[in-house]
C-alpha cells in the first residue's frame, strides 16, 4: 500500500467538497494529479487538526483552571522551565513533520516527472510478463500528448505539438491520456491553473516550465490565470474540454484541416461574413492555416464554451464585445470596431460566419 | 563642557528636532498609525468591491493599485514602524539605558521612513499608484505604464534606508548600552526578539535595496537585468525580493512574539516558562528565516530538488515556533491569569496564530502548494499570521505600555469591546477565505464571475472587515476619552522588567541613576525578594545627553527631493536634492556637538517632584 493515507476517512473534507463549482474545486479532484494533491492536503489537514486539538485543549484548560478568582492574592510559584517537556514538544512536532515531509518529497518528484506514465507502463509490462497475463491496469494505453501553453494578456493559446496546430481558449484533451504541458509566456508572468485537474505552474517569460495532467472523465473544467498579470487578470479564464479519444481525433482532424465551409462558405450571409473577417480580423486571428497569430485562433469558434474567456456564447454578447472590447476586458490588445468600420449588416454577417466555424461533426 | 539645554522654543520645533528615543518612538507610533488607517481604508474599499460577484464599485485598474498599496503600506509603513515605535520607546528602558546608541541616526531613521512613506502615497495624486502587487514581479512591474512603480521604487528605497539605519542602531544599543548586571541572558524577551529582528533587518534589507536599485535602473535608465529579449532573467527579481521578503515576515513577527512574552508572564504573575528555550527558539527562527525564501516560488519552475529542499526547510520552522507556543501555555499553567485588555490580545493571539501557523505548514507541502499558491488560501494564511500575530501583538503592546508612554491607562471596558469585536470580525473576514481559495478563487482578482459560487463567502468576509473597522474606531475614541485614568500609572500591572521602575511617562533622561540588575525580571526580583527598589549602579551625578538637531529631517528632505528628480528624470532636481542631503551630512560631520549635561541639582529637583 504505497499511499496508505489515501484510505483515511475524508469525511471532513468531503463535506466541504460539496461547495463550489464542481469543475473548478481543488476539493473535488477529477484526475490523478489533483487527487494526489488533494490527498496531501487531506493528510496535512489531519495532522494539523491534531495539533490544533492538542493546543486548544491545553489552552482552554489553562484559561479555566488558572484564571484569577475574586479575592485570590497568592503569588504563583516562579517556575523557570522543564527540560523534559522541552524535549517532548520538540520531538513530537519533528515526527509529525516527517510524516508529512516524506510523502510530499515523493509526490513533488512524481509531479515533475512528465514521463511517469511511460515508466509506469514499462513496470506494468514487466510485471505482466512475469505473471503471464496482461491484466488491464490503471495506466492508460494511449501515448502521452504534448501541448505548449502560451499565456497572453489576457487569453490562452494551446499549441498541439504532436499535430502542429494551434487552438485558442478551449484546450481539448483526450480522456485517460497523460497530457504533458509546456508553459511559456511572451509578455508578463501568468499561471496555468485547472483546480479540478491539477495545481498550477507559472508561465514565466524566457523559461519553459513543464507539468502534466490527466482527466479520466469527459467534461469541461474551468481554468484560470493565477498570477497577477494586469487589469483583466480576473477575466483570464479558459476551459479544458476532455473528450473521448474518437472525438479528440475528429477534433484534431478538423483543427488541422478545417471544413471547406469555414474558408469558403456556401451560405451567402456567411460568405459576406467571411469577407468582413478577411478585412478586419484575419490579420490577428486565424481560421485554419490562414491568419495572424496575435489573437486567439478561431478555427472552432462556433464550438467555444464562452467568448472572450468569460462571456456567454450569444450573438448579442459577441456584438457588444466587438463594439467595445475595452469595456469587457480592460487593457486587452484587441481593437474595438465602431459602426463606421463594421456596419450593422456586416456585423450580423460576421457573427453568422463566426458561429459557423465548427470542426466537429454535428450529431 | 556645554551645559543645560533648557526647554525648546516651541512644541513643534521640539518634535521636529528631537533625538529622544521616547519621542521618536511616539513619532513612529503616530506615523505608523496614520499609515495603518490608510491601509485599512484601502482594504475596506477592496472588500466592498468584492462583496458581490462582478460588482463594479471600483475599476480593475484602481483595484490593482489598491491591492498593491494595501500590502506595501501595511508591511513597510504600518506594521514595521509601529513595532519600531515600541522598540524605540521600550528597549532603552528595558536595558536600563538613557537613550539608544546613535540618537542622531535614530531620528534620521524615522524621518526617512516618514518621507519615504509619504513619497509613495504622492503617487495617488500624480496619475496612479503602483499596480503590480506589493511583490512587484517583473515584467509586469518593469513594463507598468506611468510613474506609479517609480514611486514604489523610490519610496521604498528611502524608507528602507530608514529601516536599515534603525536596525543597526538597535543592534548596537543592545550590545553596548545594557546597564550593569544586564547580561544577555537576563534581557527581557522583547529586547531579545527585537535584537534578533534587527539582525534580520541587517541581512535582509540589502537584498531589497539591490532589487529596487536594479528595477530602478531597468525602468528609468534602460537597464536590462530582467529583460528576457536581451538575455535578462525575470526570476532574479523574485529571488532578490523573497530573500528580503521572507525574513521580513520574521522581522515583523519576532518583536510581536517579544511583546507576548512580556504580557503573558506579567498577567499570569509567573516567570516566563523556559526562558532560554525561548531565546534559542527566537534565534533559530531568525536563522531559518533566511533558508526558506523560495517557498514563495514553488510554482515558478525551480524543479523538484529545490522545491523539496525548501519545503522541508520551511516545515522545520514549525518546530521552534511550536516550542514558543507551548512555553507560553506553560507560563499560563499554574499562574493567576488576569484578563486585562492587554492580556486578552495575547490570549487571542495564541489560537489565532496557531491557525495561521498550521496553514503555513500546509503551504510548505510543495506538491499541495501547487493548488494553494496564489489563491485566497494564501491570503487567509498570511492575514492569520500577520493580523493574528503582529497586529494582535501591537494592540497588546499598546494596552500594556500605554500608561508608561503617555501617563494614562486606556479604558478597559472600551478595550474589551474593541478586542471582542475585532477578534470576531477578524475570524469572520479571513476564515472563509481558506475555502474560497480551495474552491478555485485566485488572489488579486478585481472581482469574480457569477455562478462560480464565491458570492456568499465573500459577502461574509466583507461583513467581517466592517466589524474590524468598527472595533478599531472604538479604540481610536478610547485614546481620547481615557485621559483621566492617570492614577497608578508607574507600575500598573505589577510589572517585571526595568521599564516599570521609571515614572510614567519617564523622565527625559529615563534613569536618574543607572540601575543595577541582579537577575532576570529585575524589578520583580527587587519587589518580591528585595526592598522593592532598584539598586543604583552609580552615584547621583550630572547626566550627559545628546542635543536636538534639525539635520535628520533636512537629510531626509533632500533625498525626497532627489527622488522626485529620479521619478521624472529631472536632473537638476536630483543634484539639488542630493546637494541638500550631502550638505547636511557635511555639516553634521564638521560641526562639533558634544551634547549637553543635566546638572545634578535639576535631577534632585525632578526626584523630589516625582
Amino acid at each position: 500500500m504505497k499511499h496508505f493515507w489515501r484510505l483515511l476517512p475524508l469525511s471532513f473534507i468531503l463535506l466541504l467538497s460539496g461547495c463550489g463549482a464542481e469543475n473548478m474545486s481543488a476539493l473535488n479532484p477529477q484526475g490523478p494529479v489533483a487527487e494526489m494533491q488533494f490527498s496531501l492536503i487531506a493528510l496535512s489537514l489531519y495532522i494539523m487538526i491534531f495539533v490544533l486539538f492538542v493546543v486548544f485543549a491545553i489552552y482552554i484548560f489553562v484559561l479555566i483552571k488558572f484564571r484569577e478568582r475574586p479575592g485570590d492574592t497568592h503569588i504563583p510559584k516562579q517556575v523557570h522551565g522543564n527540560r523534559t517537556l522541552e524535549i517532548v514538544w520538540t520531538t513530537i512536532p519533528i515526527i509529525l513533520l516527517l510524516m508529512l515531509a516524506v510523502p510530499n518529497v515523493m509526490d513533488t518528484f512524481t509531479l515533475a516527472n512528465t514521463e511517469i506514465e511511460q515508466e509506469e507502463a514499462e513496470i506494468e509490462e514487466e510485471n505482466g510478463e512475469e505473471n503471464g497475463d496482461d491484466a488491464p491496469g490503471s495506466v492508460s494505453d494511449q501515448e502521452a500528448i504534448t501541448i505548449e501553453v502560451n499565456a497572453h494578456q489576457f487569453w490562452w493559446e494551446f499549441e498541439y505539438k504532436d499535430y502542429e496546430f494551434t487552438a485558442g481558449q478551449d484546450m481539448y484533451i483526450p480522456t485517460d491520456t497523460q497530457v504533458n504541458i509546456e508553459l511559456i509566456s511572451d509578455d508578463v508572468q501568468h499561471s496555468f491553473w485547472v483546480p479540478a485537474l491539477a495545481g498550477k505552474q507559472d508561465n514565466v517569460p524566457g523559461i519553459t516550465n513543464e507539468m502534466w495532467l490527466e482527466a479520466p472523465e469527459e467534461g469541461v473544467y474551468n481554468g484560470k490565470c493565477a498570477e497577477l498579470c494586469g487589469a483583466s487578470h480576473w477575466l483570464m479564464e479558459f476551459k479544458v474540454v476532455a473528450v473521448d479519444q474518437g472525438t479528440f481525433d475528429d477534433w484534431v482532424d478538423g483543427m488541422t484541416e478545417p471544413p471547406e465551409e469555414s474558408i469558403e462558405p456556401t451560405n451567402e450571409v456567411a460568405a459576406d461574413g467571411r469577407e468582413v473577417f478577411e478585412d478586419s480580423c484575419i490579420s490577428c486571428h486565424a481560421v485554419g492555416d490562414e491568419g495572424g497569430q496575435q489573437g486567439p485562433d478561431l478555427t472552432n469558434y462556433g464550438e467555444r464554451q464562452v467568448l472572450a474567456g468569460y462571456l456567454d456564447h450569444e450573438d448579442e454578447k459577441l456584438e457588444a464585445w466587438l463594439r467595445d472590447t475595452e469595456e469587457y476586458k480592460p487593457d486587452n490588445e484587441m481593437p474595438s470596431f465602431s459602426e463606421d468600420e463594421i456596419d450593422d449588416e456586416e456585423m450580423d454577417a460576421l457573427i453568422e460566419y463566426m458561429n459557423s466555424l465548427k470542426v466537429l461533426e454535428e450529431d | 563642557m556645554s551645559t543645560a539645554q533648557t526647554g525648546s522654543k516651541n512644541v513643534i520645533w521640539d518634535w521636529l528636532t528631537t533625538v529622544d528615543h521616547k519621542k521618536i518612538g511616539i513619532l513612529y507610533l503616530a506615523g505608523g498609525a496614520f499609515f495603518f488607517v490608510l491601509g485599512g481604508i484601502e482594504a475596506i474599499l477592496m472588500r466592498i468591491q468584492l462583496m458581490f460577484p462582478e460588482f463594479t464599485f471600483l475599476g480593475a485598474q484602481t483595484f490593482n493599485e489598491l491591492l498593491t498599496m494595501h500590502g506595501t503600506t501595511m508591511i513597510f509603513l504600518a506594521a514595521m514602524p509601529l513595532l519600531f515605535g515600541f522598540m524605540n520607546f521600550i528597549i532603552p528602558l528595558q536595558i536600563g539605558a538613557r537613550d539608544v546608541a546613535f540618537p542622531f541616526l535614530n531620528a534620521l531613521g524615522f524621518w526617512l521612513f516618514l518621507f519615504g512613506g509619504l513619497l509613495l502615497n504622492v503617487s495617488w495624486f500624480t496619475g496612479g499608484a503602483p499596480d503590480a502587487g506589493w511583490t512587484a514581479y517583473v515584467p509586469l512591474s518593469s513594463e507598468s505604464a506611468g510613474q506609479g512603480l517609480d514611486y514604489y521604487l523610490l519610496g521604498l528605497q528611502v524608507s528602507g534606508l530608514g529601516t536599515l539605519i534603525g536596525g543597526i542602531n538597535f543592534l548596537v544599543t543592545v550590545i553596548n548600552m545594557r546597564a550593569p548586571g544586564m547580561s544577555m541572558m537576563r534581557m527581557p524577551l522583547f529586547t531579545w526578539s527585537s535584537f534578533v529582528a534587527s539582525m534580520l533587518i541587517l541581512f535582509a534589507f540589502p537584498a531589497l535595496t539591490i532589487g529596487l536599485l536594479l528595477l530602478m535602473l531597468e525602468r528609468l535608465f534602460g537597464g536590462q537585468f530582467f529583460a528576457v529579449d536581451f538575455g535578462g532573467n525575470v526570476i532574479i527579481w523574485q529571488h532578490l525580493f523573497w530573500i528580503f521578503g521572507h525574513p521580513e515576515v520574521y522581522i515583523l513577527i519576532l518583536p510581536a512574539f517579544g511583546i507576548f512574552s512580556e504580557v503573558i508572564p506579567t498577567f499570569a504573575k509567573k516567570r516566563l516558562f523556559g526562558y532560554s528555550a525561548m531565546v534559542f527558539a527566537t534565534l533559530i527562527i531568525g536563522f531559518l528565516g533566511f533558508m526558506v525564501w523560495a517557498h514563495h516560488m514553488f510554482t515558478v519552475g525551480m524543479g523538484p530538488v529545490a522545491n523539496a529542499i525548501f519545503a522541508v526547510a520551511t516545515m522545520a520552522i514549525a518546530v521552534p515556533t511550536g516550542i514558543k507556543i507551548f512555553n507560553w501555555l506553560l507560563t499560563l499553567w499554574g499562574g493567576r491569569i488576569r484578563f486585562t485588555t492587554a492580556n486578552l490580545w495575547a490570549l487571542g493571539f495564541i489560537p489565532s496564530f496557531v491557525m495561521g501557523g498550521v496553514t503555513g505548514v500546509m503551504l510548505a507541502v510543495s506538491a499541495a502548494n501547487y493548488q494553494f499558491h496564489d489563491t485566497y488560501f494564501v491570503v487567509a494564511h498570511f492575514h492569520y499570521v500577520i493580523i493574528g500575530g503582529v497586529v494582535f501583538g501591537l494592540f497588546a503592546g499598546a494596552y500594556f505600555w500605554w500608561p508608561k508612554m503617555f501617563g494614562y491607562r486606556l479604558n478597559e471596558t472600551m478595550g474589551k469591546w474593541f478586542f471582542w469585536l475585532f477578534l470576531i470580525g477578524f475570524h469572520l473576514t479571513f476564515f472563509v477565505q481558506h475555502f474560497l481559495g480551495l474552491l478555485g478563487m485566485q488572489r488579486r482578482v478585481a472581482s469574480y464571475l457569477e455562478g462560480q459560487g464565491f458570492g456568499d463567502m465573500n459577502f461574509v468576509s466583507t461583513m467581517g472587515a466592517f466589524l474590524m473597522s468598527i472595533a478599531f474606531i472604538i479604540f481610536l475614541i478610547s485614546i481620547f476619552t481615557s485621559k483621566k485614568n492617570t492614577e497608578n500609572v508607574n507600575d500598573p500591572w505589577d510589572g517585571r522588567s526595568l521599564e516599570w521602575t521609571t515614572t510614567s511617562p519617564p523622565l527625559h533622561y529615563n534613569y536618574p541613576q543607572t540601575p543595577l540588575v541582579r537577575g532576570l525580571d529585575a524589578f520583580w526580583l527587587e519587589k518580591y525578594e528585595g526592598d522593592g527598589r532598584m539598586k543604583a549602579a552609580e552615584p547621583l551625578g550630572d547626566i550627559h545627553m545628546p542635543n536636538p538637531t534639525i539635520l535628520p529631517i533636512v537629510i531626509s528632505l533632500g533625498l525626497t527631493i532627489a527622488s522626485f528628480g529620479f521619478i521624472y528624470l529631472v536632473y537638476w532636481l536630483i543634484f539639488v536634492g542630493l546637494g541638500i542631503t550631502f550638505g547636511a551630512m557635511f555639516i553634521r560631520s564638521v560641526k562639533e556637538d558634544h551634547g549637553h549635561h543635566i546638572p545634578v541639582d535639576e535631577i534632585k529637583r525632578d526626584l523630589e517632584e516625582g
